[in-house]
């Protein structure tokens, strides 16, 4: 089949390149819909949302900040940022990956039941991780946990097996380092 | 300076204010308040359809022969969902309309009220953008950035959905003189480096070609003059695709004709074995390249384009360059004609050579017939009896289509108006209908299919309404042709549902309308009755019967390059059989 797309008159998409991933600042307009046009886009164009983030970041002059993290070869991604750059609402795009480290965040809350032994060891877990108990009983904590995505993938496999029964998580925010605003 | 008046009156106030003349459309309850507005009032004159889908094709027609921005005005619901086919057409063929839409009274919204539609949410993929105006006060800047957005950068279709209760509203209007957008500001003029390097890169070629587009024509004739001067000064050959026929002179002798996957093999060829290609306002479709891995795999490429996100899209390119295609080639010629570059005149020579050599092949070349009249043949004529009088050409879509490109030559632009990247069948009689209006003296032909004319039919009557002479040409083979040749070439000749059983009486439907209907099948009064369809002075329908089987030729077939066309001269139906391979039957 691979062989045979190639053949095709519809040019299937030239998967020489690697895949990578970015993560982008989109700067809107905070009107209605706008979201809706930025998800739109992705899912009309068959383009990866590993993670989107939204909140009006500007309130006097109503401007949002969507942070969306994207998978795809170099030429996908250089699609997606112009054609985040075409829809009337969008101010500007950044792709922080391309431009530097950029600083990433994420905050997750997680109940985990149970006692006895596991209770003890989730909250010594915690410890280490660094998460902060907002909310317990004798039988539930919940953590509040900010970090790289990375460390709260490890905390939650961590808690996986110490009776985690919920959780939420609120995808990526981002940040450029450095002195300079984007 | 704001004045107080109601929504309705607004919407009017700012149409006049944008210098509309004609607007398409057709009423229902939740446009009402503007319609009654329409009535009282003479700026604005209201061109009344027969289904809201011609009227977005008419506006079309109205646009792409004016260069203005074409309007249209619907109810809510199913006036809304009617437009949906014309609004994605005009997205994808770049063509600038304001599409504007009764909702239902806000306080409705989201209540399945009758005909209420989630009209922003159905058009936001197939619209450059859209707007649902809540408050009163922002008629007036909504609708003026609304005809900014739908002209600027590269054109395209905008909608303003209105409820009811915000027509009947009173508010200030804002004109069009303080309107600034916030965000939206395409970049028109190029970067100065990237000229330079292509004006080097163009004067470094041995084999180049002008590869040109739609954009072109999007551009304003003042491109298709730069463009004619820069093939003059170069002396190089041009192409263009199915859309930007028209922005370089088909009598030229540096023209190649179309390319693309029913162009010419000379156009092909070029394109394939090129150094140099100079992509101008076109965007690499799937149409024209064919199969991706070998689409001219030894050229530099040069993509000028209005839109950064046609660039390295499909085909990766050396120097992009950024601009409204008339911004770039004023500046590439004055940098070339400072610079005054050396070109190798010597390879120009055997390139043209080269070239010459595949236009031996004549590959539009066709079998004729005294007995049944060919459909190349009919088009040829109907170019040679006509192209005298200046004429406005609209298509519907199949292999009409494509032989109206082939065989109608055009020596200007907005002279042809062509669904292109939908491929929309009903296309035609609407957008002859557009632009007839816009050019009320003009003659104005739809080169018709059998089965697409009758997906716009109803439009037959809008243009007695408004006295408008359209002439439908129709190459009636009988059969959905371009379905029929796709299902002879890659399925084993099943003519499945492409067959068209019981056709209506052309010259009859014709006649209820009110239109002239006229019939031949006979090549030797071929000529004798196209001269009477031009010469009457009322809408004609032309049943033109033409060879039923005959395919359109050259053809690049599924899975094969450039350098692989198939050409029509000589081949047989085994041959066409065995054209494509197994592996580009699954998949095309
Ligand atoms: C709205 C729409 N439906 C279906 C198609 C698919 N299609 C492409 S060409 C064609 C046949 C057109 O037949 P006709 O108008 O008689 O033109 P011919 O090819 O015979 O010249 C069809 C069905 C289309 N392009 N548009
Ligand atoms: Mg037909």
């Amino acid at each position: 089949m691979a062989q045979a797309q190639k053949q095709s008159h519809y040019p299937s998409q030239l998967k020489e390149e690697a895949e990578v991933q970015r993560t982008l600042s989109v700067i809107v307009d905070n009107e209605p819909g706008v979201l809706a046009r930025v998800i739109g886009l992705f899912s009309g164009r068959g383009y990866n949302i590993d993670s989107l983030t939204v909140t009006e970041t500007e309130h006097e002059a109503h401007i949002s900040r969507i942070t969306i993290m994207t998978t795809g070869t170099p030429m996908v991604i250089e699609q997606i940022k112009h054609q985040l750059e075409r829809l009337v609402p969008v101010h500007r795009v950044h792709d922080l990956t391309l431009e530097g480290e950029p600083l990433e965040r994420e905050l997750a809350l997680i109940k985990v039941q149970g006692r006895g032994e596991k209770r003890i060891e989730a909250l010594r877990m915690a410890e280490i991780y660094r998460a902060n108990v907002i909310d317990a009983s004798t039988e539930h904590f919940v953590f509040e946990m900010t970090g790289r995505a990375r460390e709260i993938e490890q905390f939650i496999v961590i808690m996986s097996e110490l009776g985690m029964i919920e959780m939420a998580r609120t995808g990526i925010a981002a940040i450029a380092r450095g002195k300079a605003d984007v | 300076m704001a004045r107080t008046m109601t929504g309705a009156e607004m919407v009017l106030k700012a149409l006049a204010d944008q210098g509309v003349e004609h607007v398409f459309g057709y009423p229902g309850g939740a446009v009402l308040p503007i319609y009654d507005e329409m009535f009282q009032q003479d700026q604005v004159q209201h061109i009344l359809v027969r289904q809201e889908g011609g009227a977005v094709h008419a506006a079309e027609g109205y646009a792409r022969s004016t260069g203005k921005v074409g309007v249209v005005l619907v109810t809510s619901g199913p006036g809304a969902t009617n437009a949906v086919t014309g609004l994605t057409d005009a997205l994808m063929d770049s063509i600038p309309l304001v599409c504007i839409t009764g909702q239902v009274p806000t306080h409705l919204i989201g209540n399945d009220a009758f005909q209420e539609c989630d009209t922003v949410g159905i058009t936001r993929p197939c619209t450059k953008h859209n707007w649902l105006i809540k408050d009163v006060n922002d008629i007036g800047r909504v609708m003026h950035e609304a005809f900014y957005v739908a002209r600027s950068g590269r054109p395209g279709p905008v909608v303003v959905d209105i409820p009811k209760d915000v027509q009947f509203a009173t508010g200030n209007y804002v004109g069009p003189a303080n309107i600034q957008h916030k965000t939206y500001r395409p970049k028109l003029k190029p970067d100065q480096p990237a000229i330079r390097e292509a004006v080097e890169m163009i004067a470094g070629a041995k084999k180049p070609i002008f590869y040109t587009g739609g954009g072109v024509i999007n551009a304003g004739p003042k491109a298709s003059k730069l463009l004619r001067e820069l093939a003059r000064l170069t002396g190089y050959p041009v192409t263009s695709t199915l859309m930007g026929l028209g922005a370089f002179p088909a009598s030229d002798k540096q023209w190649l004709g179309m390319l693309g996957m029913h162009g010419t093999y000379e156009a092909n060829l070029a394109m394939h074995d090129c150094d140099v290609m100079v992509c101008i306002g076109a965007r690499f479709d799937d149409r024209i390249t064919g199969r991706l891995d070998a689409f001219s795999p030894g050229s530099k490429k040069i993509h000028i384009d209005i839109d950064p996100s046609s660039i390295n899209k499909n085909v990766r390119v050396d120097l992009p360059i950024v601009g409204d295609v008339a911004y770039v080639l004023e500046d590439l010629l004055r940098v070339w004609k400072s610079k005054a570059p050396q070109i190798d005149k010597p390879a120009l020579k055997s390139w043209w050579k080269e070239i010459d050599g595949w236009r031996a092949k004549k590959s539009l070349s066709y079998k004729n017939s005294d007995s049944v009249i060919m459909p190349q043949y009919a088009v040829e004529r109907l170019y040679e009896l006509t192209k005298d009088r200046d004429p406005y050409i609209t298509t519907e879509v199949g292999q009409h289509q494509m032989w109206a490109a082939q065989f109608f030559h055009f020596d200007d632009p907005n002279r042809w108006m062509t669904s292109g990247g939908l491929g929309t069948m009903g296309y035609g009689l609407p957008a002859a209908i557009g632009a007839q209006l816009a050019h009320p003296d003009s003659l104005v032909v739809d080169i018709a299919g059998d089965a697409s004319i009758l997906m716009n039919i109803q439009e037959a009557s809008t243009a007695v309404q408004y006295r408008l002479p359209v002439k439908v040409f129709i190459l009636n083979n009988q059969y959905m042709g371009m379905v029929r040749q796709w299902q002879q070439l890659l399925h084993g000749n099943r003519l499945s549902e492409s067959y068209t059983e019981a056709l209506p009486d052309f010259v009859k439907l014709a006649e209820a309308y009110g239109w002239k209907g006229m019939y031949c099948d006979n090549p030797a009064d071929l000529d004798d009755a196209i001269k009477e369809m031009i010469d009457t002075p009322e809408p004609v329908i032309f049943d033109c019967r033409v060879a039923n089987l005959a395919n359109c030729f050259p053809m690049i077939p599924s899975g094969k390059a450039h350098n692989e066309m198939l050409l029509g001269a000589d081949i047989s139906d085994e041959d066409v059989g065995k054209a494509i391979g197994k592996e580009g039957k699954v998949l095309v």
